[in-house]
């Protein structure tokens, strides 16, 4: 089942979730480690041009989830679930897409700032758009930063969520995304 | 309408008074008034800071400073009236790469937040030649000030085609970060021990 029905998450829409899961932790961490990387250290290069290339997977992927759930609507709220948690649910991963979406610009205007494009695993480079504006690295890379610890944030507020339904609640919030299916 | 007219006519014939004067006085007297202050044109991009350090010690990276400003002062009969004050925009460094020049701004380098400003005021001019010339005085990067010497070259002056007077000079000098606590050898191994600065200036004298 590729798509999602009102109670299911569909084979796509959860490949999609855990593969952005994961590669929002990497590039978290590998952003931080890179930072402090010796120039002479083999990775020095290597870290930042990953870096790059799976921050533009994360985008495409981003941008398939969006698109998908056009054609195939999330599953409604589990019937447990409060109004509250609803309002809540909603306004993080609603934030939590409009932040990614604020890092991979960012992120693209640190390397393109002066012109130079923005190489994809050595395969093409995406060219500079908007450049000559003074510092424009600097500012776009203070904001790639502290959105990424505020993305953090709400992975911890996210993640302690699911938790909480799968723990304290005892209900399918969780077993949902990973597949399981009530009615089975 | 015709009042600023003559008032212009009669401030040139003044002007022209006075040259004839001065030239009658010839070189006996020199002139009081300092016409041989320059301005510095950064605004036409007629002024350049340039430098260049070692890559591994493989090839030459250079890279400049967009943002500076400053005068001098060129006396052509009396160099030890010759002086210059240049303040740069440590944060406008350029090296033609986003990336770089925002780790060269962070704090393991520059820290341009810290240190926004670089400065060189001269205090001596020596003439060593017919057109060049050691020109001593203390320059300020990362919040150190060092007395340095740039070796200056005078390269020309004289009327611009569109009524004012220009001249303008070339400077090389080294410099070591290290003396300036930028430790760059650390990072970038011992090849960059040294940087090596040149300034290029022409100014428009003031009016």
């Amino acid at each position: 089942m590729i798509k999602n029905t009102t109670t299911r998450f569909g084979l796509l829409s959860r490949s999609i979730h855990w593969l952005s899961a994961l590669l929002v932790l990497s590039l978290f961490a590998v952003g931080l480690w890179m930072q402090g990387l010796d120039y002479y250290h083999d990775w020095y290069r290597t870290a930042p041009d990953l870096h790059r290339s799976f921050g533009i997977v994360l985008m495409l992927l981003t941008l398939t989830r969006l698109i998908w759930y056009r054609f195939s609507p999330k599953p409604k709220p589990l019937s447990g679930h409060s109004r509250i948690e609803r309002i809540v649910s909603v306004a993080v991963h609603h934030t939590l897409m409009l932040l990614l979406f604020v890092m991979f610009i960012s992120g693209y205007l640190i390397t393109t700032a002066k012109g130079d494009p923005l190489y994809f695993f050595n395969i093409f480079g995406i060219p500079s758009t908007v450049n000559g504006i003074a510092n424009l690295e600097d500012i776009a890379g203070d904001i790639h930063k502290y959105v990424a610890f505020f993305i953090i944030g709400l992975v911890v507020l996210h993640v302690a969520g699911a938790l909480k339904h799968h723990f304290i609640d005892k209900d399918f919030t969780l077993k949902r995304m990973l597949g399981f299916d009530k009615n089975a | 309408m015709l009042q600023p007219m003559l008032d212009t006519v009669s401030n040139r014939s003044k002007k022209w008074l006075a040259a004839c004067a001065l030239s009658a006085a010839g070189v006996m007297a020199t002139p009081a008034v300092s016409a041989d202050d320059y301005v510095i044109d950064t605004r036409g991009a007629h002024a350049f800071i340039q430098f260049r350090i070692k890559h591994l010690g493989y090839s030459w990276l250079y890279g400049r400073f967009n943002e500076f400003e400053g005068g001098f002062t060129y006396d052509e009969k009396d160099p030890s009236k010759n002086k210059i004050s240049v303040d740069i925009d440590v944060d406008s460094i350029d090296s033609m790469h986003a990336e770089r020049d925002k780790h060269l701004r962070g704090k393991k380098f520059l820290d341009t937040d810290a240190f926004p400003k670089a400065k060189f005021v001269s205090t001596e001019y020596v003439p060593t030649g017919d057109k060049t010339a050691d020109l001593k005085g203390n320059f300020t990067l990362h919040g150190v000030t060092k007395p340095i010497t740039i070796q200056i070259e005078h390269i020309g002056g004289g009327k611009d085609p569109w009524g004012g007077y220009r001249n303008g000079f070339e400077g090389k000098l080294t410099i070591k970060p290290a003396d300036y606590g930028l430790e760059l050898t650390k990072s970038l191994g011992p090849s960059a021990s040294e940087v090596e600065l040149f300034l290029s200036v022409e100014g428009v004298r003031k009016k």
